[in-house]
């Protein structure tokens, strides 16, 4: 009895309503180029964990696709995306947080995955397992912390 | 200038010329097995696709030394389960009392059958995939037990009658009766599946020769199957593959032997048409 309910506080927390001050993935706004202008946690990003998050395989693993010099440290960098260097020369801080919630607000159609998005998935899976999701919801690939914190290591990579 | 000298200054043009030109670099990586059979590794790209001129089987993405696995029945990992598979090939087995040398004599017969499946079967009215053909032989006329879709005695005895077609192009049906089914698996292909949302085409058409992490994205043919993959050291099922790039986008993989996964195979098999079998091949 216990447990269930402890479960069920569980699936409340995933399908969707953030703690408090967090604004929760359907409720992020979108100008109409993409960028997302308040903070989603209104707690300044930490640029330190948001350059792990990219680094990290099973967060951000933005490296799968990009290759940044300040990660060079970090074994294997793809060539999918665009290199990293100089992101925060080219966007605004509004501009990245909208790319890291939802690339496709930005550029239609793109490879990207959205990091802060919960449903509207073809075949949603249970993480890595193959196996079927098991709410209607998901738990979005980074939690809201996680975005500002890649919000601002993107935006010290400026153009020299 | 002497004589030498003026030769090792063309070697040197003649070197820094193939450099810049990684393409004829490319045609220089030949795949020809046991010195013996001539693989075709690059091929205009079938008519029915839209966005690709040539096609490259996924040996020609891989590293040398993986490459060299390849180039010799000795060397290859894959070689060890077709033996096992020859030996099943002559064993009674079922209620008929037939092995399939019964009906098929050896297995040089089978010279040609990788090369045209999934193919249409007029008596049953479906698409087969190879694995459903042998099943089905093992049914009906042998009266032995099915072997599971992806089991190992299935992968190897599918290298065998793969080997048999080594170099032969591969020319699979996308017409006619197998239309319908062809357009269901291309429709699967272009699908953005699960939280990652990313179809076939992202990676193995968008993507292919890009690093993604730290693989070297191929375009995702099925020549080459079964792949011994040096990765989790046995032959892989192509529906095994399947599986594992769809839970890759952190998506809900279809099951092997389904029937999104047929008409998957059937698609992709076409995308290779002109490649030859290579089947048993090694990858990473
Ligand atoms: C599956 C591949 C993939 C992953 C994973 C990925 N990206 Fe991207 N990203 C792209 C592509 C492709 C583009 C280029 C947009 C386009 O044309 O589609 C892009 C664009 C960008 C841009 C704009 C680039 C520029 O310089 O103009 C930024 C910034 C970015 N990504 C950051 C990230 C971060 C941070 C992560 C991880 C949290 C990430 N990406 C994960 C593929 C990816
Ligand atoms: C996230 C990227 C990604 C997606 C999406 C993806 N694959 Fe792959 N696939 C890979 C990687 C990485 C490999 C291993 C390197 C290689 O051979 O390309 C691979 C390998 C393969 C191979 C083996 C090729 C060989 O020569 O052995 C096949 C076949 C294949 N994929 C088919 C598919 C099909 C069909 C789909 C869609 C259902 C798909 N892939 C979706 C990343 C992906």
């Amino acid at each position: 009895m216990r447990l269930a309910l402890g479960m069920a506080a569980m699936s409340v927390l995933v399908a969707g309503a953030a703690p408090a001050g967090e604004i929760a993935p359907k409720d992020v706004v979108y100008d109409e180029y993409g960028a997302v202008e308040t903070s989603l946690t209104g707690v300044p990003g930490d640029p330190a964990n948001g350059a792990a998050v990219l680094a990290n395989r099973g967060t951000g693993n933005c490296v799968a696709c990009h290759a940044s010099t300040a990660l060079a440290d970090v074994p294997f960098h793809g060539e999918v995306g665009p290199m990293l260097d100089g992101a925060g020369s080219r966007w605004s801080e509004a501009e990245l947080r909208g790319l890291i919630a939802n690339a496709k607000m930005t550029f239609d159609g793109t490879i990207m995955p959205a990091f802060y998005k919960t449903s509207g998935y073809i075949r949603p899976g249970n993480a890595f397992t193959g196996k079927a999701a098991e709410t209607p919801e998901l738990p979005p690939l980074l939690t809201a912390q996680e975005v500002e914190d890649v919000v601002a290591f993107l935006m010290t990579l400026k153009d020299e | 200038m002497t004589r030498a000298n003026k030769t090792k200054g063309l070697v040197a043009a003649a070197i820094a010329a193939l450099v810049a030109l990684p393409v004829v670099a490319d045609e220089n990586a030949k795949l020809i097995v046991n010195d013996e059979i001539e693989m075709i590794t690059e091929a205009p790209a079938p008519d029915h696709m839209e966005n690709m001129t040539i096609i490259r089987s996924g040996w020609t993405f891989r590293t040398k030394e993986t490459q060299a696995l390849q180039m010799d029945d000795f060397e290859n990992p894959g070689m060890p389960a077709v033996d096992a598979a020859m030996d099943a090939w002559n064993t009674v087995e079922g209620t008929a009392g037939k092995a399939c040398a019964t009906c098929h004599e050896g297995p040089e017969s089978m010279k040609g059958v990788r090369a045209v499946y999934p193919k249409w079967n007029e008596a049953a009215g479906e698409v087969r995939t190879l694995t459903m053909q042998i099943n089905d032989c093992r049914t009906t006329n042998m009266g032995a037990e099915e072997w599971k879709y992806i089991a190992p005695e299935m992968v190897a005895m599918e290298a065998l009658i793969s080997m048999q077609s080594r170099g032969m192009p591969v020319n699979v049906a996308i017409d006619g009766p197998v239309q319908a089914t062809w357009e269901q698996g291309k429709e699967l292909y272009y699908t953005r599946f699960g939280q990652l949302e990313l179809s076939c085409a992202n990676c193995h058409e968008d993507n292919y020769d890009n690093l993604i992490r730290a693989d070297h994205l191929s375009q995702g043919h099925i020549n080459g199957f079964p792949v011994y993959r040096l990765k989790n050291t046995r032959l892989n099922a192509v529906h095994d593959r399947f599986r594992g790039c769809i839970r890759d986008t952190r998506g809900e993989t279809f099951s092997v032997g389904s029937p999104e996964f047929v008409a998957l195979e059937l698609y992709v098999a076409s995308r290779g048409n002109g490649l030859s079998v290579e089947g048993p091949s090694v990858r990473n």
